[in-house]
């Protein structure tokens, strides 16, 4: 089953090698990771995205916290949660494909943000599979490059990753 | 007090208790040996090779208690000592190994003698610290040791920059009283519920078992443990890291578990109703294949790891805590319940054992005209009145080590039992001597370990620290030719030496003193006179059975109650072998 790992770990050299030397040290997979330091400059949060049984995944939270580094962590599959992408798509764009593409990209609310006499890129933001079914929806050969950040995600209500 | 960087570590470690510490100075480290050497408090032991400071340092800690203390320089000595702390990470030990790596401004530069010491080590450390302003240096030493003592032990690099330790740069020091990190707080009483839960189970059980490890060793929880299984009259079983934390001479002992344990124990653990593992971590050579791992068991674990709990077997009640404090509370609980163990089932569960154990699974041929291993183990016993620190190498003399000398006390027992590793005996001994002068300290090795850090019967003579060798010489990588001879049959790749060197002339080439042995009868007075030579360190070296296996056995792929007796096979020393 899929897990989304959201992890406070302290914004230092070395941090993310800690996490990603685990993963590969103990043959977990990670799907996606993102990171970024917090509004508190000392801690970094990282948004993980893994696959695995029960066992496993129980393992992975076990030895993540085990970690000296990291101060604080949840799995956020396990309560409601927000979660999000950012995707830019670089998409060949001449003659009646320009208007095709701008209307495939208002369906999706995306937003065009850089236009080129033959190329388009739209930039959007959503759940993973949204932006899925975006590419999907352009004709393959007409895509140049496509940017994904993976996941990252929040947790709703009161309650929250924070000290 | 304005002290440079240098200084600043050496009176950190000085502050910090630090007794002895074992290292190899290079270029990176000169600023630190040049501080070394202006101070008198600390006792620097030089080692012939940096994997033997880490081995001396991880006996030190192992027989005290206390963490041991490495200083090598960059590069090549950081790498050398990578095994040692591997050695250390995966038994649990607490280390302090500070590397001397290049200056801030070469880092990342290939420069000489620069590798990424930090990276090295992260999967094999509980933390590391690169160290980047000499002002954070003594707060650095302080969580340094507060995390490789605290929760469950690990050994933690400290990774020191030349230019940290410039003798001109100079800051206020002072060493910090009490040093707290917010990522990092060890729980460490158990949990009311689950405790509770814990005892409920237990006096419930009609064929119950306690199976502990090396964790109550590390917790200093012997006392605890021996009063608990006293109060239950329980059968225990021991594992390899747990050997003395339970007196092994006790009648309720039954024995080491596991692959070379013995038969009772591991028929016990796969027909118990209700297993209590302390302060054990269900390793792969204790449970032998996991789907046959104790089929009609439940099982309670306590650990201070909680990831240790459920990592190979599911447990039905997990305890994360102290093991010392856990089993207070269950002693008090278990002393206060109306409920109490089961005693018409228990009684017929120690007949059960008994008939078990009247298998002899231990024997082995005492009329041979060769001498036999396990003889010799039984006299280095006998001759040491049990009371010696016994280091080990890793093989099939380790295995008869642990299977004939039997610990009552713990921490005297010291062997590389997580990662396996040959070389890490002598060195161990050298360490567990410094810190224990007055004991008898026994090595015992084989021909192929001993020669993994056979240099550091230099250091040995340097620092007086006469250990004695017992070199169970048979010719072969024992343990490799058993299981070439069971599973490929008999096919003896590369697992023998023809080029053994004369270990006695070696001994000599070295100052000490080289004995060597080849029959039966000579055994016990070179025993004997190896240990009232006081001070000298002897290299026993005993020429044994070229044939003889570890038995019992439990084989890749199979459970408990399937071993490998040689009562089923019958003496294996009149075959032949290439």
């Amino acid at each position: 089953m899929r897990h989304i790992i959201s992890i406070l770990i302290e914004n230092e050299s070395g941090a993310l090698s800690r996490v990603a030397g685990l993963f590969s040290a103990r043959g977990y997979n990670i799907e996606s990771l993102t990171v970024a330091a917090t509004e508190d400059p000392s801690l970094s949060r990282m948004t993980l995205v893994t696959r695995g049984s029960e066992e496993i995944i129980e393992q992975i939270t076990k030895q993540l916290n085990k970690l000296i580094d990291v101060v604080r962590l949840i799995d956020l599959a396990e309560s409601f949660h927000i979660e999000r992408e950012l995707m830019m798509v670089k998409i060949k764009a001449t003659g009646d494909v320009r208007d095709e593409i701008r209307s495939m990209a208002d369906i999706f609310r995306g937003k065009i943000i850089d236009v080129t006499p033959t190329t388009y890129i739209v930039e959007m933001t959503g759940p993973s599979e949204k932006l899925d079914a975006f590419v999907a929806a352009i004709d393959s050969e007409s895509i140049i490059e496509v940017v994904r950040s993976g996941p990252t995600g929040i947790s709703r209500g009161e309650k929250g990753l924070h000290l | 007090m304005e002290l440079s960087g240098a200084q600043i570590l050496v009176q950190s470690l000085i502050d910090e208790g630090v007794e002895y510490i074992f290292g190899y100075p290079g270029g990176a480290v000169l600023h630190l040996y040049d501080a070394l050497y202006q101070q008198e408090d600390i006792k620097h032991v030089l080692v012939r090779h940096e994997q033997g400071a880490t081995h001396a340092a991880d006996g030190y800690a192992r027989s005290t208690g206390k963490p041991g203390v490495v200083l090598v320089t960059s590069g090549p000595g950081a790498t050398n000592a990578v095994t040692g702390i591997a050695t250390a990470y995966m038994d649990s030990i607490p280390l302090v190994v500070i590397s001397g790596q290049v200056s801030l401004p070469v880092i990342g530069s290939d420069a000489f003698q620069e590798v990424d010491m930090i990276g090295i080590t992260r999967p094999c450390v509980k933390h590391n610290f690169l160290v980047k302003d000499v002002t954070k240096l003594a707060e650095t030493i302080k969580k340094a040791f507060y995390v490789a003592t605290t929760g469950r032990p690990g050994p933690v690099v400290i990774d020191v920059p030349k230019d940290i330790t410039a003798p001109h740069i100079k800051v206020p020091y002072e060493y910090p009283k009490k040093v707290s990190i917010r990522s990092y707080n060890p729980v460490v009483s158990g949990h009311k519920g689950q405790i509770k839960k814990a005892v409920e189970l237990l006096l419930s059980a009609q064929k119950p078992i306690i199976y502990s490890g090396g964790g109550v060793v590390l917790g200093e929880a012997s006392k605890e443990l021996t009063e608990f299984t006293r109060e239950l009259g329980y059968p225990i079983t021991n594992t390899l890291m747990g050997l003395g934390a339970y007196p092994a001479t006790d009648k309720q002992n039954i024995g080491m578990l596991g692959m070379h344990g013995t038969y009772e124990a591991n028929m016990a653990m796969h027909e118990s109703d209700v297993i209590i593992a302390i302060g054990a971590r269900f390793d792969d050579r204790v449970t032998g294949k996991l789907d046959l791992f104790c089929p009609y068991a439940k099982i309670i674990h306590i650990d201070i790891d909680p990831a240790s709990i459920s990592k190979t077997v599911r447990v039905d009640i997990p305890i994360v805590g102290e093991v010392k404090l856990v089993l207070e509370s269950m002693l008090e609980l278990i002393k206060d319940s109306s409920t109490k163990p089961n005693k018409k089932a228990l009684e017929l569960w120690w007949q059960q054992i008994a008939q078990w154990q009247a298998l002899d699974c231990l024997q082995f041929d005492r009329e041979s005209p060769l001498i036999k291993p396990q003889y010799v183990i039984e006299q280095l016993y006998d001759v040491t009145k049990g009371n010696a620190f016994v280091t080990s190498d890793v093989g099939q003399h380790q295995m008869w080590a642990a299977q004939y000398y039997p610990f009552d006390k713990p921490r005297r027992w010291i062997n590389s039992g997580g990662l396996g590793t040959m070389g890490f005996g002598l060195p161990a001994a050298i360490g567990v001597k410094l810190a224990h002068p007055d004991a008898d300290v026994a090595c015992v090795t084989g021909e192929a370990s001993i020669q993994m850090c056979i240099q550091e019967l230099s250091t040995a003579l340097q620092y007086k620290t006469p250990v004695k060798i017992i070199n169970l010489n048979n010719r072969y990588m024992g343990m490799v030719r058993q299981w070439q001879e069971f599973s490929y049959e008999s096919r003896y790749s590369h697992s023998y030496m023809d080029t053994i060197p004369d270990f006695v002339k070696l001994a000599e080439a070295y100052g000490h003193v080289g004995v060597r042995i080849d029959k039966p009868e000579e055994v016990r007075p070179a025993l004997e006179s190896a240990f009232n030579m006081k001070d000298r360190t002897v290299f026993l070296d005993i020429m044994t059975d070229r044939t003889e296996n570890v038995y019992p056995m439990i084989e890749a792929g199979k459970g408990h109650h399937d071993m490998k007796l040689r009562v089923a096979l019958g003496s294996t020393t009149d075959r032949e072998l290439a």
